[in-house]
């Protein structure tokens, strides 16, 4: 349809990654990445620090050259081409502000470059835009953090890039006004609909404000869909753990009948959908979030047909204000977390008791049990750092 | 602290700050593959061999020519080691004298030295450029007109003798100038910048929770000194050391303006020999010595207190 | 805390400052002396003293024969050596930060041994050099020229470095995303960041050059740089004169630099 192609045109376009490789000497910080970010899309590549995604996107921007593979933009191919040849502008994670030119010649840089004169109203527009209006003849210097991301923002924005890359650029920023930025970036690309290519490690803020995310992990892409899909189904025990937290208890596959997957955990018979079973045979991980979970007294009746792990003990009570976290620790030795929305319904459980975990074999995912089950967990990695310190 | 960048220091501390941020993620510069870097370096370091390598080359060669040729016969190269022999054994007192004078300058010049860079690091807040600006400032004065100065501090009739004569610290005739003192005190005043300077930037990188922390830990101010700030400071000691060093022992203008030649430093006898006698091989044997002296002193200096990169 | 403790505390917080205020005091003897002397009717040619309060050696500044023009030569030789060293250093400063090339450790060594040389060293060295091939005749302004540019270049190429390593890569990166071309962010980005580098090391190479004897005294032939001048005027009978120049360049030092640090605060960079 013409309308359509018109709009999708001016959308910002697709980017495409084809077993793209880089190694530096002997490491390989992006191992043969297959990509594509569909134009007009805001996509998130969340990961742990060093897992490759700032390599992949300076790859995109240009600033790193591929060792292997190919970018295209729209269809051309970019992979070779220097940085101020391709339609792509970048907002860098500390902003890099021209220090010697004040807030108007920064935003203005890229258009002066393609030999634009007059830009004083689109530089005006652009910094209303970002609700910096009349701070054209400031110095970097003289702005807040959020105001100098902000500028960044419209420095790259105001050159109306086909994608824009934004590499960790709340990293800098205290919660509340990261918060507060990650809504305004949002506002913005459904706004100006390009395509925004996010790079971040904090996964709270990929999901909040991505279409699609992209978990990446030592180079590779571990699961790519919307957030929800990945929270719920994630398809390694990487992002089970790196999204959200995950119990993940290990457990014997005893059988499939249609369209269930039944395993014995510890004694326990426990049912998982087919369809979110990563792996349906021999030994697994069963998986399933914290707050899926519900604690009842020990031995008091389960509704039918739930999941039901029994002989746990309360070792631990954190009133989050939200919700209680409990820690159980089961018979066989694991501690298993559950979050309980403090909706007043009920008194929390104190340290001691003796309880019951249940919960909807909906709400179930089986992973492959060769996997490492702390994978992705950052708190668990630092446990075992300062033990080793 | 690097000892090069101390001494550059002295000029470059209006323009060497600044043009950085908080860097979080950003990755270190690249150096580029190309043959570009040979193109930039080739100019400057051409200059540096011919007239810097080539000469000490030619230096060392000279030592070892024929001291019985001349400027107009020419000189025939005989290596004769024993110009070396001839130059330790006559000039020995000068020798020894200027590494005695340069020791005792950069003795003096650190005393005097420490506590204006600690003031200027630790407590002088916004005063700080000031203080820095007028450390530097006498050195824009003409060195031969800075020292001409002393001259006349120490003149006979002037202030300073009165003053010690009175005291009794001298004699009634006595003099300072044509003293070893006064050598001395030009020597220490001349290359006191050079002392400052690189203690102040070491210092000023202490990061004073470090001393806070020592306190917190019930060392009382000396022995926080003792045991934190001077360790941490040792790169800027071993630098002013050997930027006053260094120059203080070939120095020979103190020595002529302020002292007499029973002062004479080895200086003297270089500028002597190479201008005067015209003897180039001695001379160039006793400016040889003379650097190798230093260089040992230096090496064996800069093992025991320890370095970074020199450039 | 009783009032003796109190007393003792506030004179070790403030006697480090009081120790450094009386050093730089001591550091600024001399240039009191001088300018006190810039004033001075000497009795005689050979006096030391201040003898008589005069304002003539001010009026007439050009009035012993040869000082001027020395002062004229060193300003000259100062500038054009300040030209070579700052652009040469210049060059080798971004060669050592920027660039890729063999025989980095050698190229430092040789970049840090003029300045740990001895002046008398260095000087004799290209005295030699220069008669071995013959040039002892013709030492001049040209030999002067060249030796100057080889001591200042060292501190040139560590001046530079220094600012330039410091100079985020972050900047010009964002110049090439935004289209600029490695030219366009060179001039655009990298020049500007650099330049207080450059500047300060053009103001050092100067006054290295101008104050320097030792070396120039080697290699001089007849010219004659004004601190020859001062040096041969030592001999004979020092003028007057000479500390109006010494006051002139302090002062004319203390406001550039003064000046570079109220207009560095003024707009930061």
């Amino acid at each position: 349809m013409p309308d359509d192609s018109a709009r999708r045109a001016e959308a910002g376009a697709d980017l495409t990654l084809t077993s793209v490789t880089k190694t530096f000497g002997g490491f390989t910080a992006v191992d043969s990445l297959d990509l594509v970010v569909e134009q007009g899309r805001f996509f998130a590549l969340l990961g742990p620090s060093g897992c490759g995604k700032t390599t992949t996107l300076r790859m995109v921007a240009g600033l790193e050259e591929p060792t292997s593979g190919t970018i295209t933009i729209a269809g051309s191919d970019i992979t070779r081409l220097k940085p101020y040849k391709r339609p792509v502008n970048t907002v860098f994670q500390n902003y890099a502000l021209f220090p010697h030119l004040d807030i108007e010649e920064n935003v203005a840089f890229g258009l002066r470059r393609r030999g634009v004169k007059d830009v004083k109203k689109q530089v005006d527009d652009m910094l209303e835009l970002v609700e910096l209006g009349g701070f054209a003849k400031r110095r970097p210097t003289q702005l807040s953090g959020g105001q100098q991301q902000r500028v960044a923002l419209a420095r790259a924005l105001i050159n109306r890039p086909q994608v824009l890359l934004l590499d960790e650029p709340l990293g800098a920023l205290d919660l509340k006004l990261r918060r507060q930025m990650q809504i305004e970036l949002k506002r913005i690309q459904t706004e100006v609909g390009i395509t925004f290519v996010h790079v971040t490690h904090d996964q709270e803020e990929a999901m909040t404000m991505a279409d699609t995310i992209a978990v990446m992990n030592k180079g590779v892409i571990e699961q790519m869909g919307p957030p929800a899909e990945l929270y719920d189904q994630p398809a390694t025990t990487f992002v089970s753990n790196f999204l959200g937290q995950s119990n993940l208890v290990r457990a014997e596959v005893l059988g499939r009948t249609g369209e269930e997957v039944v395993v014995d955990a510890y004694g326990n018979k426990l049912g998982a959908p087919a369809a979110r079973a990563r792996r349906s045979q021999g030994t697994v991980w069963v998986g399933v979030r914290p707050e899926k979970v519900f604690l009842a007294g020990a031995g008091s009746e389960p509704r039918d047909g739930s999941n039901l792990l029994s002989g746990g003990v309360v070792s631990d009570v954190s009133f989050i204000g939200v919700s209680t976290q409990y820690l159980v620790r089961m018979p066989w030795e694991q501690e298993l977390t559950v979050f309980e929305q403090n909706s007043g319904a009920r008194e929390a459980f104190s340290t001691g008791t003796h309880v019951d975990l249940h919960w909807s074999p909906a709400h179930t995912f089986l992973l492959d049990a060769d996997q490492d089950a702390h994978a992705g967990d950052e708190t668990y990695a630092q446990l075992v750092a300062e033990a080793n310190a | 602290m690097s000892v090069a960048q101390a001494g550059a220091a002295a000029g470059g501390r209006v323009g060497a700050r600044g043009g950085s941020m908080a860097s979080g993620d950003a990755p270190t510069p690249r150096r580029r593959r190309s043959r570009t870097g040979y193109y930039l370096l080739l100019p400057g370091m051409l200059w540096l061999v011919l007239f810097f390598a080539v000469p000490t080359v030619q230096l060392v060669a000279t030592s070892l020519y024929d001291p019985n040729g001349s400027l107009d016969t020419g000189y025939a190269m005989t290596w004769s080691f024993g110009n070396y022999l001839d130059a330790l054994a006559d000039y020995r007192e000068p020798f020894l004298r200027s590494l005695a004078y340069a020791a005792s300058a950069t003795v003096l010049a650190l005393l005097l030295a420490y506590p204006l860079a600690y003031a200027i690091a630790f407590k002088a807040g916004r005063w700080k450029n000031l203080m820095l600006v007028l450390v530097i400032a006498p050195f824009f004065t003409s060195f031969l007109v800075r020292t001409l100065a002393w001259k006349s501090i120490l003149s006979d009739n002037g202030i300073v003798v009165s003053t010690l004569q009175a005291l009794h610290i001298l004699g009634p005739d006595g003099r300072l100038l044509a003293t070893s003192v006064a050598v001395i005190t030009g020597l220490t005043y001349n290359f006191l910048p050079f002392m400052v300077l690189p203690l102040y930037a070491s210092l000023e990188k202490i990061d004073l929770r470090l001393i806070e922390a020592a306190k917190d830990l019930y060392a009382d101010g000396f022995t926080a000194f003792r045991k934190i700030t001077l360790p941490l400071s040792m790169p800027g000691v071993v630098a002013g050391t050997l930027l006053t060093f260094i120059p203080a022992a070939g120095d020979y203008i103190n020595t002529k303006l302020l002292g007499s030649p029973a002062q004479n430093m080895i200086g003297n006898v270089i500028d002597n020999l190479f201008l005067v006698q015209l003897n180039y091989p001695i001379a160039a044997a006793c400016s040889v010595i003379l650097m190798v002296a230093i260089v040992l002193m230096v090496l064996v200096y800069v093992r025991r207190a320890g370095t970074e990169e020199l450039v | 805390m009783s009032s003796l403790q109190r007393t003792g505390r506030w004179v070790s917080d403030h006697l480090i400052m009081a120790i450094a205020i009386v050093v730089l005091l001591y550091m600024f003897l001399p240039i009191f002396f001088v300018v006190l002397m810039s004033f001075n009717e000497p009795a005689s040619k050979l006096s030391y003293e201040f003898d008589a309060f005069t304002l003539d050696n001010w009026l007439n500044p050009c009035q012993q024969k040869g000082m001027c023009a020395s002062v004229v030569t060193s300003l000259q030789i100062g500038f054009l050596a300040t030209l070579g060293a700052t652009v040469l250093g210049t060059l080798v400063a971004f060669a050592l930060v920027r660039h890729r090339f063999r025989g980095r450790s050698a190229t430092s060594l040789l970049i840090f041994l003029p300045m740990a040389t001895p002046e008398v060293v260095m000087g004799s060295s290209l005295l030699a050099l220069f008669s071995s091939a013959g040039l002892a005749g013709s030492l001049g302004f040209w030999s002067i020229l060249v030796a100057h540019i080889m001591f200042c270049l060292s501190f040139v190429v560590v001046t530079v470095k220094a600012r330039l390593a410091g100079l985020d890569v972050n900047y010009e990166q964002a110049a090439m995303d935004l289209y600029a071309n490695e030219w366009q962010t060179y001039w655009r980005i990298t020049f500007p960041l650099v330049f207080p580098g450059i500047l300060a090391a053009a103001l050092l190479s100067f006054s290295l050059s101008f104050d320097d004897f030792i070396v120039t005294n080697f290699n001089h032939g007849n010219t004659i740089t004004f601190p020859m001048y001062v040096w041969g005027a030592a001999q004979r009978g020092i003028p007057p004169q000479v500390n109006v120049v010494g006051t002139v360049m302090f002062l004319l030092a203390l406001t550039l630099v003064l000046g570079g640090s109220v207009f560095q605060r003024r707009r930061p960079a």
